[in-house]
């Protein structure tokens, strides 16, 4: 470690990157805080705050959110823990094929499912209707909160299921070895060795799902119906055609926000008490279980693997369907496909361009907020690293809201731009390729650099010849999952788009909305195209089978 | 070139602690010289000092007669070996070994002659296109090595090269080390807490403890003639016997127990007639065994013993209560059986003597006996 501050290249960089971060990120939020205790002529008021808790049909939300999400983040551990216990102990037939059909049904926008669900399971969906003429009765619909439950729950499961995964893998098999041979076997085992070694783990990835069940919007616009969470309130107060109240909804994006910092605080707090590190030099080997036991193991697999990728299947199944009007009939054709690009074919260009400037951003500045806050540590670079990782509990639509409230004046007239746009997205999307970068510089001995420097290489060239290099494939692992989430983004962008800049998540989402399910589903088939492709070169560069997220 | 390091009062601290509070030390030309001492003893500390990766908060290093202190590390001319040899992954072995040839912006066939005459001098020329990757630990070690020599620096820096190489490959690549540096004569500093390696290779050795340095000499005076019981205990191994000593007309007589013994290299003021209490260290092959008691020894009774082949360890514990380790040559004889009563004889002219706190040698040539 160098004790003495020397100013030199990576100061600058450290200042000119926080700088960044403070004028586009913690400037806007501050201007959205303010906002929120402000009335129309910028006289201080709490007139916001009181309208909300004057009225069920505001407060109400912040209850619904907070159901569904207790109620997601609880099912998901529920169901993902045993999956991943289940996949790493038990040799299941075909276990590579369905890791990987975990990892896609994971990456696709939620909404996606919610629609697809609805043609499934909605009043005139598929399943109802057959089982209505087969069995002669009506099954209870999938409107309102079951419907959100079931989406977000098979949609961010597979989070879970990474996390639980990887801390697995990192058990040495020595340690169960041991217990085994201290009579302490079958379940009590699990909930005496595994559990309390995974459970950091575990709540590591049920924070992450807590968010992201909180933070979403299309599911509940779509599958709610008179179910109505907070971000759809936000949404409507904001845009919506009751009046725009920019005030109230910067409000509710207040209280959101401390609710989600809260229950981040407390995750970090327990996580801190109880955290352990482990390698395993000889990690589980899944066995082959004979009988009831083996059975059981692929049923619970092989019909979560069903459920999770259904909805996907019938969005692909129903883009080739013939379509008259809104409605599907009978035979095959590429017509939906003909039709959504010939309609809103820009959207896949659009989406293209403002990805790619958006992931050329994150990458660089994610390798430089590693290389600084890693190499470089002080209070600023502290800082800094704390900011970046704001919009794991800032919910997209409102880190829209706060950009936009922000930006809608000369000299700052950025609203309606694609410079907004790609911003948003990467000021979101940045933590992962952040985080993959600083884990893999974390790997990458700093007596290599030292040797760089001694053989009279400069600060620089150091960085570039000899750190850059190595840092790359874990720079790129984190770089795809940026784009994927990218690609599949719509909290934010569905704020700050134009007809100009309107991407295929926002495409598909109004096709929904006017009913036109074919070209929805042919422009969900491209997108979910494009993002296994994305996947399958990830798994090409880093060499692995899974990524957490 | 190779040069002269003076250490003149070096303070080391992190924040208020103080890892070296006043350290001073001249190393000569050419020299191999290696900091020896416990994990913790701030050998390291002091080698990145010199290499510029750690400040200097007091006092001056030179070479020759140029102040370092504010030189960044690639303006010393140092070339520096670490413990996990920081190897380039993704250059090949002779990419790596020719990178600070290019910083220097030197010629491109110079580069090629000096790499390809490096790689030969540590014999690594046949695997020159392979990846860091597919080379072995000890191949490594020679890649680290051809890349810090082929700079042709001033001094030489080694960080516990050794110490991620298995013990065989150790000692083969300690003494190829040995050979390389004796070859190209380069001024060495050496850091391991090993003390075998250390008495390999070594022309000096520096022992440290808590920051300071202990002793300094050659591998022969450190073992033989300690400065005092930390170094006595810390290279080798030793006994540590309580005993007194009483001047007499024109010698000093030690006494263990019952057992007398008289010395000659002692310093102790002769006038002296009362006893004093010291510290005796013993080591294991310094004590004579002897079978049948004619009570001109310490008496004790072996109560385990270790039979390793060329020589054999026993336990004793002797009549004053004390528990000691001896070596004998094994014989053909039967192992004493645990039990047996033996006596021991010191050799008196191998054992060194503290003064009670341990801290200061009695031997002639260390400081004179004062009470």
């Amino acid at each position: 470690m160098t004790a003495k501050k020397r100013w030199d290249v990576w100061t600058g960089i450290t200042i000119g990157i926080f700088l960044l971060y403070v004028f586009f990120l913690l400037y806007p939020l501050l201007t959205l805080l303010g906002k929120s205790f402000m009335d129309a002529d910028g006289k201080f008021t709490l007139a916001a705050f009181e309208k909300f808790f004057s009225k069920k049909y505001y407060y109400g939300t912040i209850l619904n959110s907070l159901k569904i999400t207790v109620t997601v983040t609880t099912f998901t551990v529920l169901l993902a823990t045993p999956l991943a216990y289940i996949l790493n102990t038990v040799k299941i037939r075909f276990a590579a094929a369905i890791q990987i059909l975990i990892l896609i049904s994971s990456v696709s926008a939620p909404f996606i499912g919610a629609y697809s669900w609805i043609l499934l399971l909605g009043r005139n969906g598929v399943i109802t209707n057959f089982i209505k003429t087969v069995f002669g009765f009506q099954i209870p619909d999938i409107y309102g909160f079951k419907g959100i439950v079931l989406v977000l729950t098979l949609q961010l499961s597979p989070l879970v299921y990474m996390y639980v995964s990887g801390a697995l893998k990192s058990v040495d098999s020595s340690l169960i070895e041991a217990a085994e041979s201290m009579g302490c076997t079958g379940l009590k085992k699990m909930f005496k060795i595994i559990g309390p070694l995974i459970l950091p783990t575990i709540l590591a990835g049920g924070l992450l799902v807590f968010m992201r069940a909180l933070a979403d919007f299309g599911t509940p616009m779509l599958i709610g119906e008179g179910y109505r969470t907070v971000p759809v309130l936000i949404f409507n107060e904001f845009i919506g055609e009751m009046g725009q109240d920019d005030s109230f909804a910067a409000a509710i994006s207040v209280m959101v926000v401390l609710f989600a910092t809260t229950v981040f605080l407390i995750q970090k707090f327990i996580s801190s008490k109880k955290a352990f590190t482990m390698s395993s030099l000889r990690p589980i080997q899944a066995k082959k279980e004979k009988g009831v036991k083996g059975l059981l193991a692929h049923v619970f697999v092989y019909a979560y693997i069903i459920l999770a990728m259904l909805p996907q299947l019938y969005v692909v199944y129903t883009s080739f369907l013939n379509t008259s009007g809104k409605i599907f009939v009978k035979g095959f054709s590429f017509n939906s496909y003909q039709i959504a690009l010939s309609k809103i074919g820009d959207s896949i260009f659009n989406t293209f361009t403002l990805a790619l400037f958006s992931l050329g951003i994150i990458i660089i500045v994610a390798i430089l907020v590693a290389y600084v806050t890693i190499r470089r540590p002080s209070t600023l670079t502290n800082m800094l690293d704390m900011s970046t990782m704001f919009p794991y509990i800032v919910p997209g639509s409102i880190l829209g809201i706060a950009l936009l409230v922000t930006f809608n004046k000369r000299p700052f007239l950025l609203s309606g731009t694609a410079f907004i746009m790609i911003l948003a997205f990467a000021i979101r999307r940045l933590p992962y390729t952040i985080r993959s970068s600083s884990a893999i510089l974390h790997q990458i001995s700093i007596s290599t650099e030292e040797a760089a420097i001694s053989l009279g290489a400069s600060q620089l060239k150091t960085f570039t010849k000899v750190t850059l290099p190595a840092m790359l494939p874990g720079v790129l692992s984190g770089a795809i999952l940026s784009w994927v989430s990218i690609l599949t983004e719509l909290s934010t962008s569905i704020l700050l788009y134009t007809t100009a800049t309107r991407t295929m998540t926002i495409a598909i989402y109004s096709e929904v909305l006017r009913g036109n399910y074919g070209t929805a589903a042919a422009l969900s088939t491209i997108l979910s195209v494009i993002t296994i492709i994305s996947l399958l070169i990830f798994f090409k560069i880093t060499g692995k089978k899974e990524f957490s997220m | 070139m190779s040069v002269t390091i003076n250490f003149e009062n070096i303070i080391k601290k992190y924040g208020e602690i103080t890892v070296i509070p006043n350290l001073s030390l001249e190393i000569n030309e050419g020299e191999f010289f290696t900091l020896l001492g416990p994990s913790g003893c701030g050998k390291t500390t002091l080698l990145r000092m010199v290499a510029g990766f750690n400040t200097i908060e007091g006092g001056s290093i030179r070479f020759n007669d140029q102040e370092i202190n504010n030189l960044t590390p690639g303006k010393r001319n140092i070339g520096m070996v670490f413990q996990n040899y920081a190897i380039f992954p993704h250059m090949n072995v002779k990419q790596n070994v020719a990178f600070g040839l290019t910083n220097k912006k030197i010629p491109k066939d110079d580069i090629e002659k000096r790499v390809a005459h490096m790689l030969k001098t540590v014999q690594i020329e046949e695997y020159q296109e392979r990846m860091p990757e597919n080379l072995s630990g000890g191949q490594q070690q020679r890649v680290a090595l051809a890349r810090a020599i082929v700079m042709e620096p001033d001094v030489l820096l080694m960080d516990e090269p050794l110490s991620n190489l298995d013990a065989k490959l150790r000692v083969d690549m300690r003494n190829a080390i040995k050979e390389i540096q004796n070859d190209i004569n380069i001024t060495t500093i050496y850091v391991t807490h090993d003390q075998e390696e250390a008495m390999a290779v070594s022309d000096r050795i520096a022992i440290m403890d808590k920051g300071m340095i202990q002793q300094v000499g050659t591998p022969q005076e450190i073992y033989q003639r300690p400065d005092n019981l930390f170094v006595a205990t810390f290279i080798g191994h030793t006994n540590v016997l309580a005993g007194t000593l009483q001047a007499k007309a024109d010698m000093v007589v030690l006494q263990i127990g019952g057992y007398q013994l008289p010395l000659h290299h002692v310093a102790v003021k002769t006038s002296s007639e009362s006893l004093k209490k010291v510290q005796v260290s013993v080591r294991p092959e310094e004590f004579i065994l002897c079978e049948s008691p004619d009570n001109q020894g310490i008496k004790g009774k072996i109560a385990s013993s270790i039979f390793l082949g060329m020589n054999t360890h026993y336990f004793i514990v002797l009549e004053t209560g004390e528990k000691v380790e001896i070596v004998q040559q094994s014989t053909i004889q039967e192992i004493h059986k645990p039990g047996t009563t033996v006596q021991l004889r010191i050799n008196a002219e191998k054992i060194n003597i503290f003064r009670e706190d341990g801290k200061v040698s009695l031997m002639k040539g260390g400081s004179e006996y004062d009470s």
